[in-house]
């Protein structure tokens, strides 16, 4: 049977993460061990929660820039709340949430009903948060509760050396929950359907500006989840955290097979995409001679790949097109 | 006929303006169920402003549209659909990266539990297009297929809607004759069904082979609605072109051939380009003006634009005063003398949020290069003398072109290539969506510029406008030059018989 053209993306990067896998066991016996596989996963929680959000928001052919500051943001609120004003964290979460998601809500908003670039609204969500932070606070200050102790501690053991954190069970928790709203629920479908084609999109009767307004909604609450694992992650809240983890997301997002333009991809394909910036980072840590900033070139050589494989495959469809049209 | 019963959609008196063209006025339209109506006009009626009025991609201005005999007023094309109005837009309007059955089924997946079932969706996906006798991979992305099958799909999309009122906008353009056989097929089962259908096409022959009545539409107003068996095809050409079959003898009787030789001389010698336009020649000199004459889709642009470089011909030359000209772009056109006044003035022709003095020098500043700019003084005072020479209605030379009427933006373009002094000036469709004031200016406009030396081509969709003006008329039907008239022979009469053929 042919395979569907859609899935060649994703079948690139599960193939470069098995490979990377593959050479890191092959080069180093240690990189076999589960423990190795639960760092993996507990180290790119955040990254992975907020790239899925992410993903949504590139699906529908826009950006969000402002997830990073999010993340930071979420942190030093969470902190203040617990240290400051006595909340417990559960419940500083549960406001740190509503906030992320509301002002993802306004920053779609913004963009669907003026119909202003993505870009540029929310590079003013993100310039917007990272002034907050330091309003709220001006240095790193540790969040003390021994609910975050126990849930730091928390460990679910693996066969082997290895476990899985609570930071890594939600993460994969969100990925589930983000291919079933993806996939299996018309929202998710509508937001491919406007990213693919929004004029068309609105002449077949989807609702694109609500729509919209929930995908940044959703973008919104899922960095204001990766907020809260960041802060439960490190027990400390900064002002300058997480700078540029939206560049990354975005990384993740593409490196994952999303077409950047929007309309195509999946949500497994970013977490496969966020796994495979990951193990680049433990395979330069494992190798020693190379300094870190190694991760990034590889990362930046991985991204050229993916965006000109993408453009291969979208030129096999719009050249069908282009062609019976001048017929 | 269904005449008698309660029309399932009536427009009653409807109106949209645009800035700077009146594209409907006081438009009346009854279609009944049971029943296959004909839309037609040439481009610029009011064909589809009058649908997207109805599906609610514009808001109406005046008027009312009525869905049996309840006023509604749908703000967006998915509110006229649950309303039961279904639309197959002009272009497929579908999203390629999704699969076949999701895009039939967007919006109304099956679901279990709040979560979509895919199998069950497919299944009534391969269901809707059963219907049409279409059997393809529903699961496979609808861009990996060909642009007839996408249409078809769109249609089935629309079918399977429970429509009341089925909109068909130009959905033939990109069928074969068998695809077409098949959704001649499928409208007449939906008529019987019930269902009132407007069809939207430029193909006369399919107007006659599936349609009850014809309402046709010109300069956005409704010129009448007839029972097609009794309306003979020259009755519905004069229909769609001109007001009526009295002749206005207002035509200047020139003899062509008095000019040759005496200035510039244009040869086209088959110029064609395989699927757009079969090789084409004319021979015309400067002081002369060759109207050409065809409805939509005959040709007509194309020609222009072959001439102009817009297209790459694969066949033919152009040749000024003997010498052959460089067709390979647009740009080489102006280098050599060619200027283009195109169809769509707003997409094509000015660049909406530039001055009149910047629109105007675009032009000459292109043909001398980037390197040698126009003094600033030098652009004023050209710019103030073709405002007053033209008669643009604009405060002053530095007001965006966007903002001024369609008549006047026309004018800017005229202006354009007065300032660049060419020799071979094509005008495609200048008068189209003008107000009647700014219209006898343009037709005067030309007629100055021939009397200047310029060679002038210009198709117009306006018989009586080129009865008017044109010394000789070559007439276009599906993509080729079917004759050539000159001196007496330009009738009205002689051009729709040419055509009607």
């Amino acid at each position: 049977m042919k395979i569907n053209e859609r899935f060649y993306p994703i079948l690139a990067t599960v193939s470069v993460l098995a490979l990377l896998y593959g050479y890191g066991i092959y080069e180093h016996r240690a990189f076999s061990d589960s423990y190795v596989l639960g760092n993996l996963l507990t180290d790119n929680a955040f990254l992975i929660i907020t790239a899925v959000g992410m993903t949504f928001v590139i699906l529908s052919g826009g950006i969000d820039l402002s997830v990073g500051s999010m993340i930071a943001f979420v942190g030093v609120l969470i902190a203040e709340l617990v240290t400051g004003f006595g909340f417990h964290p559960l419940a500083a979460v549960a406001v740190a949430l509503a906030i992320g998601t509301a002002f993802g809500a306004f920053m779609g908003l913004i963009v669907a009903k003026f119909d202003i670039q993505p870009f540029i609204v929310t590079l003013a969500g993100m310039f917007f948060l990272r002034g907050i932070c330091f309003v709220i606070n001006l240095d790193s200050v540790p969040i003390d509760h021994p609910f975050v102790s126990a849930v730091g501690d928390f460990k679910l053991p693996l066969p082997g050396r290895g476990w899985l954190s609570a930071s890594a069970l939600l993460m994969l928790a969100t990925v589930m929950v983000g291919i079933l709203i993806a996939h299996y629920t018309r929202f998710g479908r509508n937001v491919y359907a406007i990213g693919g084609d929004r004029h068309s999109a609105q002449l077949l009767g989807i609702p694109v500006e609500y729509t919209l307004i929930r995908v940044y909604a959703l973008s919104g609450f899922f960095s204001a989840l990766a907020g809260v694992v960041f802060a439960f992650y490190t027990a400390s809240a900064y002002p300058l955290a997480a700078t540029g983890v939206e560049l990354d997301a975005i990384a993740a997002v593409v490196i994952g097979g999303t077409l950047l333009t929007g309309g195509m991809g999946f949500i497994a394909g970013t977490f496969f995409g966020g796994m495979i910036m990951g193990v680049i980072q433990i395979l330069i840590a494992f190798d020693g001679s190379l300094n870190s900033w190694w991760t990034k070139i590889m990362i930046g050589a991985l991204l050229f790949g993916f965006i000109v494989l993408q453009r291969v495959i979208t030129r096999s469809f719009s050249g069908m097109r282009a062609e019976v049209q001048t017929a | 006929m269904a005449d008698m019963t309660q029309p399932v959609l009536s427009v009653r008196g409807v109106g949209k303006t645009f800035p700077g063209v009146k594209a409907l006025q006081g438009v009346d339209f009854d279609l009944a169920p049971g029943e296959i109506h004909a839309l037609l006009g040439e481009n610029g009626a009011g064909k589809s402003t009058l649908i997207k009025v109805i599906t609610g991609v514009h808001p109406r201005d005046e008027g009312e549209v009525l869905l049996e005999g309840r006023v509604i007023a749908p703000e967006h094309p998915g509110e006229a659909q649950s309303l039961g109005i279904s639309t197959v837009f002009q272009e497929v309007n579908l999203i390629p990266t999704l699969s076949v059955a999701e895009n039939l089924m967007l919006e109304r997946q099956v679901r279990r539990g709040g979560l979509i079932a895919w199998k069950q969706t497919a299944v009534q996906a391969r269901e809707a297009l059963k219907t049409l006798g279409l059997d393809i991979d529903v699961n496979r992305a609808l861009g990996a297929y060909s642009v007839a099958v996408q249409q078809l799909v769109a249609i089935a999309r629309a079918v399977s809607l429970d429509a009341r009122v089925l909109i068909l906008d130009e959905p033939t353009a990109s069928l074969d004759s068998d695809e077409i056989q098949t959704l001649f097929r499928i409208m007449r089962e939906l008529k019987a069904k019930g269902l009132g259908i407007i069809f939207v096409t430029h193909f006369l022959d399919q107007v006659y082979a599936v349609t009850d009545r014809i309402t046709v539409l010109r300069n956005g107003r409704r010129v009448g609605t007839f029972v097609t068996a009794e309306l003979d095809r020259v009755d519905l050409i004069n229909q769609m072109l001109g007001r009526e079959l009295a002749e206005v003898s207002a035509h200047r009787h020139r003899d062509g051939e008095q000019y040759r030789g005496l200035t510039h001389r244009i040869q086209v010698e088959g110029l064609g380009r395989k699927r757009m336009l079969n090789p084409v020649s004319l021979d015309l000199s400067g002081g002369e003006i060759l109207g050409l004459a065809g409805l939509l889709g005959s040709g007509r642009t194309e020609l222009s634009e072959l001439i102009f470089g817009v297209h790459k011909a694969d066949s033919g030359r152009v040749l000024l005063d003997g010498e052959p000209v460089s067709l390979r772009s647009p740009r080489h056109a102006i280098r050599a003398g060619v200027g283009l006044c195109p169809e769509d003035r707003k997409q094509d022709g000015i660049v909406a949020e530039l001055s009149v003095r910047e629109n105007i020098m675009l032009a000459l500043q292109g043909r001398r290069g980037w390197l040698r700019p126009i003094p600033r003084g030098e652009q004023q005072a050209l710019a103030e003398d073709m405002i007053a020479a033209l008669g643009i209605a604009t405060p002053d030379s530095e007001k965006p072109v966007g903002q001024l009427s369609g008549g006047n933006q026309q004018k800017v373009v005229l202006a354009r290539w007065l300032v660049s002094k060419p020799v071979f000036l094509l005008l495609d469709e200048p008068t189209r969506g003008i107000d009647v004031g700014a219209h006898a200016d343009i037709i005067q406009l030309i007629k100055t510029l021939c009397s200047e030396g310029l060679a002038l081509l210009v198709a117009s969709s306006e018989l009586e406008e080129i009865v008017a003006f044109a010394d000789r008329v070559a007439v276009m039907r599906d993509r080729e030059k079917v004759s050539e008239l000159s001196g007496d022979e330009i009738t009205q009469n002689n051009i729709i018989e040419a055509i009607a053929q």
